[in-house]
């Protein structure tokens, strides 16, 4: 039984309002049973400072990337994982995090490849929680595993590897890049004040566009109002509903929270997050490049 | 590496976490970070001393004081926000704290790596703190000859 969803008028307007939940309603909800509150941050150790009562962790790094491959875990590790934070097929898992959700959506979007089907966020996140004065607790959870069934990862709908990037330009198709305009023009590879992560090349995908993912995010980490992520994407990018967009930064959790905004806020059905990001495509032997702030052309073979 | 080149304390914090699970690891981290001390007065004024570890995810900044005898402290500061780099800046204040100066610049580069926490908080993670020990030596050198 999916926990019931959030009626506020503010996600009303969005094109999935069950995707997000609001603090008060997570307060008034937490406890339900059916639902998991998960916490997703940068800091590997921000949760063991202090977390929402009840809530568990999932870490993007340690959990959910395949310790070897560069790629995600698999459909059995998923289901160990999850099953050992207490979430079954059907639980309501709302995550929320640091940093206006940056990584709380890349967990998402992570379930999302799993076809986990009531995943939801908290809009703004840790940080709106603590400014609201509202309690943490660094008890440990009480967790009682269950049982998850392996579902095999379906990366197709939603992930685009660097072949699908370049089929993409092909086909003249829309691309966002979501990093800093310093890392676009390629003055430089990382995010200012990240650390350096391996790319051997500076600049951006031809014809890509430059939102810097934290656009949608207003001062205090929600989701901008709906007329506010209309005038970004869809008048200033000139977006279309039918669209097919690939969106990317350096290794796909900042474009995971604009495949967010524009999959369950905007409602375009063809938006793929390429977790590649800059960190392949900035290393891969003969792909387009474009340096400067222009956005660039794509010259077909 | 062999013990007789690392020094006792830092010895100590290495057997102190492979001792443990990768969970208790993450909890000792935890400790080291809600130990880092205040900076002392007379560096509390002056942001200005400090220098920031730009290779760390999140702002940490640290001061390097080699005193008169020649020995060495460290001090650094990050918000905590940021308990993981906290935890890096702790582990080397109290472990480099105390060394003279010519024993911190023997202090093996590899150190971060011989923690076990590669694991528990992911390689990536812990470039961070062998960047911050990278300019802990490059300022004391520049303490030795300035």
């Amino acid at each position: 039984m999916a926990v019931e969803t959030d009626t506020s008028p503010k996600f009303a307007e969005y094109a999935h309002p069950d995707r997000l939940v609001s603090t008060e309603w997570l307060a008034e909800h937490l406890g339900d049973t059916d639902l998991v509150v998960v916490e997703s941050d940068e800091d590997v150790l921000l949760y063991e400072t202090g977390h929402i009562s009840g809530s568990v962790k999932i870490d993007w790094h340690t959990d959910l990337n395949d310790p070897v491959t560069r790629d995600y875990i698999f459909g059995e590790e998923f289901a160990t994982l999850v099953g050992s934070k207490g979430i079954d097929r059907n639980s309501t898992v709302v995550i929320y995090g640091d940093k206006s959700n940056w990584w709380a959506a890349y967990t998402l979007w992570v379930f999302t490849l799993f076809g986990h089907e009531d995943v939801r966020l908290l809009d703004g996140g840790r940080g709106k929680w603590i400014a609201e004065g509202r309690p943490v607790t660094t008890d440990e959870t009480d967790v009682t595993p269950v049982e998850y069934p392996i579902v095999e990862r379906s990366d197709v709908a939603i992930r685009a590897f660097k072949d699908d990037v370049l089929e993409h330009l092909e086909r003249q198709g829309v691309l966002v890049d979501v990093r800093s305009p310093e890392e676009f023009s390629g003055e430089r590879t990382t995010a200012p004040a990240y650390p350096e992560e391996g790319a051997l090349r500076a600049g951006h995908i031809p014809t890509a566009h430059n939102v810097p993912w934290a656009k949608a995010a207003a001062d205090d980490g929600t989701f901008k109002p709906l007329a506010d992520l209309n005038d970004i994407y869809r008048e200033g990018l000139g977006l279309n509903d039918g669209d097919d967009v690939i969106a990317y930064c350096r290794i796909g959790e900042r474009s995971s929270h604009t495949w967010f905004v524009l999959t369950h806020l905007l409602g375009f059905e063809g938006v793929r997050n390429y977790d590649g990001s800059w960190t392949e495509w900035g290393s891969a032997v003969r792909v387009p490049i474009v340096q400067g702030s222009a956005r660039g052309e794509h010259v077909s073979k | 590496m062999t013990d007789t080149e690392l020094q006792p304390a830092l010895a100590e914090i290495r057997d102190d976490f492979l001792a443990l699970t990768m969970k208790e690891r993450l909890q000792l981290l935890l400790e080291f970070s809600n130990e880092l001390p205040e900076l002392p007065p007379r560096y509390a004024e002056h942001p200005d001393l400090f220098e920031r570890v730009v290779e760390c995810q999140s702002p940490v900044f640290i001061f390097v004081e080699v005193g008169d005898d020649n020995v060495v402290q460290l001090f650094a500061t990050a918000p905590a926000e940021s308990p993981t780099t906290r935890g890096f800046a702790s582990i080397l204040a109290q472990g480099l704290g105390g060394l003279t100066a010519d024993e911190v610049l023997a202090v093996p580069d590899d150190f971060p790596q011989m923690l076990g926490l590669s694991q528990a908080v992911s390689p990536l993670r812990l470039r961070g703190m062998s960047a911050m020990l990278g300019r802990t030596k490059r300022q004391v050198r520049e303490r030795m000859h300035g």
